[in-house]
């Protein structure tokens, strides 16, 4: 068993290689939100503990799945990375230069290159704007590109994404589900950006048509060569598009693996459990089937469970090692990472 | 002996400005006692509607049940008095509905919500209400029943609030439960306590179920039969081995191979099905899924396939070549790679 843990460096040799072509680096990033009392004498009584330490890296052209349960934490460490919320302590390197200690127009700078598709296409899509005002606008903002110039890129993107070009005098509402998220899809890729936040970009879509938009994702991915982190809690979906998945519970990751590993021997309990509860669409198999039902439902992240914050519904905890350390994600071989007592212990 | 519950050629529009939405369109199934069978559908095909449909909540206006029949019991619940409606919903079939967290009235207790179908239906008096309250809560496996009863919902976690809602429907030992998406935006590991759990009660209490999802997945586990709706039509029903092996609808193949899958391995790309489902203001004559079927001939632009028995019995497609899709399963093998060679653009 080696032990990683996360403060150890690197050697030198190594070190060089990764940097090469790691895009992104979380390193012990934090996201904690106030929770206060009273309103004219605000003060605070606690903390919310959204993202609490995440580690990770994120290699060029790579497809990172971040998957987890609701309230998790993993759409505020998407928004956190891409610095819309600015973290409460921890690092994001982006070609090895630290976003979070950057400002003003150093940061819109950098921002072009990073991106997002949201969740929801009829929420996110503002109803009166026409479609070459929504996919125009980052080309506005950032002050790249006006009137035909602006058009004609606008009409280049809905082609790129699969969309006729006289969609362009099209309001949001008149458009379905997958046209709007082909709309989020072309704003994002406007300004060429080498990375893109996916968060749960297929899962208010019909099947039919969630298949759509994986496709084109994976396409863009190719054509453009971009890096994805993408934001799922559909454990089947992330492991079709994902080159390595990360695995998050109550703000911190408990097992990161490659997408095989993840789901053909995942190590943590609370990865087992999460594979073996999603349905499969074969009864035969599924009636089969041993499920592992864990009891209960997610803690509250402003008081989270001391020790592992998974221990209070563990189906394998130790005892009081569990209850009182935090583990800490560590190397099982292979570039298999997991936060697990009862893995570092053997 | 007859079905539990018969629904023929039911019909649902709705009647408004944009146009008359053809929501359910002369859709017929049968359920048994203590059978469960799921309807499976993407939004928009009229799964909902058909099961509000048949307990009579559809406002009317602007909707209206154009036509059709549901026998329970030797009755024909669309015919029912408002008074006999009232006093099977609830008693004799009973719904969950989807979204748990808008389906409980916030100022009420949950011991309140529980209580009312009781003291309403059996007439029973608070304090025996209670106690049944209590027993209901256990049965749904929520810790700490008795103190649980004055709480408000939201106290309650998004799956305890679904157990709730289940514990009301199970409240007079109904017949018949109509879960319709009770699992929809809950977390996988709280889905699988939630199907867990109505399948245990399923076998505890006997009742039939009818599961309404737009989850190929979930219904795989849980269903006896399987009917899948696209457009206010059936399209092909089954039993749930041979819907899901030997789809003979095009649509259900196409549905079937384009979900990326956990059991099996994993694909460069999928193979969505092409286009959009149809404006329901404006469906055209002919098969409703004519405009993205692979295997689309003229005659289908031209008339509408029926429902009809296929070679094995009790399996219906409502396609007129259902003897082709079948005929390219044989040979491909297995349903993804049917479905793959099918819908390849």
């Amino acid at each position: 068993m080696h032990t990683n843990t996360d403060g150890e460096k690197p050697k030198p040799e190594q070190q060089e290689r990764t940097t090469m072509d790691v895009l992104v680096e979380v390193r012990d990033l934090k996201k904690y939100f106030a929770i206060t009392e009273g309103i004219i004498f605000e003060r605070r009584i606690g903390y919310i503990k959204a993202v609490d330490g995440l580690s990770f890296q994120i290699k060029q052209g790579e497809t990172l799945g971040l998957v987890g349960e609701s309230g998790c934490g993993k759409t505020t460490a998407g928004h956190t990375i891409l610095q819309l919320y600015r973290p409460t302590e921890g690092q994001v390197l982006f070609e090895g230069q630290d976003l979070s200690a950057m400002d003003g127009e150093e940061l819109r700078r950098m921002r072009r290159r990073m991106m997002i598709i949201f969740q929801d296409p009829y929420a996110s899509l503002d109803p009166r704007m026409k479609v070459e005002d929504l996919i125009g606008e980052p080309l506005e903002i950032h002050g790249v590109m006006h009137g035909k110039e602006k058009r004609e890129r606008v009409k280049e993107l809905l082609d790129i994404v699969g969309l006729n070009p006289y969609f362009i005098k099209r309001y949001a509402h008149e458009l379905s589900g997958g046209q709007r998220q082909r709309i989020g899809v072309a704003r994002a890729l406007a300004l060429n950006p080498d990375f893109i936040v996916c968060d749960e970009p297929v899962s208010a879509l019909d099947v039919s048509i969630q298949a759509q938009i994986l496709n084109l994702l994976e396409r863009l991915q190719d054509e453009f060569n971009l890096t994805y982190l993408f934001i799922a809690h559909d454990l089947s979906v992330v492991r079709h598009i994902s080159d390595r998945v990360a695995v998050m519970y109550l703000g911190k990751i408990m097992e990161l693996a490659g997408w095989k590993e993840i789901y053909e021997n995942p190590l943590h309990p609370y990865t087992k459990a999460l594979v073996s509860a999603i349905p499969l669409p074969d009864p035969k198999m599924e009636k089969r089937r041993e499920r592992i039902i864990l009891s209960g439902s997610v803690p509250t992240p402003s008081n989270p469970p001391s020790g592992c914050v998974f221990h209070t519904r563990c189906p394998n905890k130790l005892g009081p090692q569990c209850t009182r350390h935090v583990p800490s994600l560590s190397d099982a071989g292979e570039s298999h990472f997991v936060a697990c007592h009862r893995l570092s212990r053997q | 002996m007859s079905p539990l519950l018969e629904v023929k050629n039911l019909t649902t529009r709705f009647h408004t400005r944009e146009g008359v939405v053809h929501a359910v369109n002369g859709i017929s199934y049968e359920l048994e006692e203590g059978e469960t069978l799921g309807i499976v559908g993407e939004s928009g095909s009229g799964k909902s509607v058909s099961v509000l449909s048949l307990m009579r909540l559809i406002p009317e206006p602007p909707g209206r049940i154009e036509e059709g029949q549901v026998i329970f019991e030797g009755r024909d619940l669309l015919q029912a008095s408002k008074e006999e409606i009232r006093h099977i919903r609830g008693n004799n079939i009973a719904m969950v509905f989807q979204d748990p967290m808008t389906s409980l009235n916030p100022v009420l207790t949950i011991g309140r919500h529980l209580r009312e179908p009781l003291q309403l239906h059996l007439g029973m008096s608070e304090t025996e209400a209670r106690a049944r309250s209590v027993e209901l809560l256990e049965l749904v496996g929520i810790p700490g029943a008795e103190e649980r009863l004055d709480d408000f919902p939201h106290q309650f976690s998004g799956g305890m609030r679904q157990r709730v809602m289940i514990a009301m429907g199970l409240a007079c030992n109904p017949q018949i439960l109509i879960a319709d998406e009770p699992t929809t935006g809950l977390d996988v590991t709280i889905e699988a306590q939630i199907t867990e759990l109505v399948e245990r009660l399923q076998e505890e209490l006997g009742m039939a179920v009818i599961w309404i999802t737009h989850d190929l997945a979930v219904v795989a586990r849980l269903a006896d039969r399987v009917a899948v709706m696209y457009a206010g039509h059936i399209m092909e029903k089954a039993e749930v081995e041979q819907l899901y092996e030997d789809p003979r609808h095009p649509y259900t193949l196409g549905l079937l191979g384009s979900i990326p899958r956990l059991d099996e391995a994993r694909k460069e790309w999928l193979t969505p099905i092409a286009g959009l489902p149809p404006d329901l203001t404006d469906i055209p004559p002919g098969c409703p899924f004519r405009p993205r079927c692979p295997y689309a001939i003229q005659k289908c632009d031209e008339e509408r396939p029926p429902l009809i028995e296929t070679h094995t019995l009790d399996h219906q497609s409502a396609c007129w070549r259902w003897e082709e899709v079948q005929r390219d399963l044989k040979e491909a093998g297995e349903v993804a790679e049917a479905s793959s060679d099918a819908y390849r653009e």
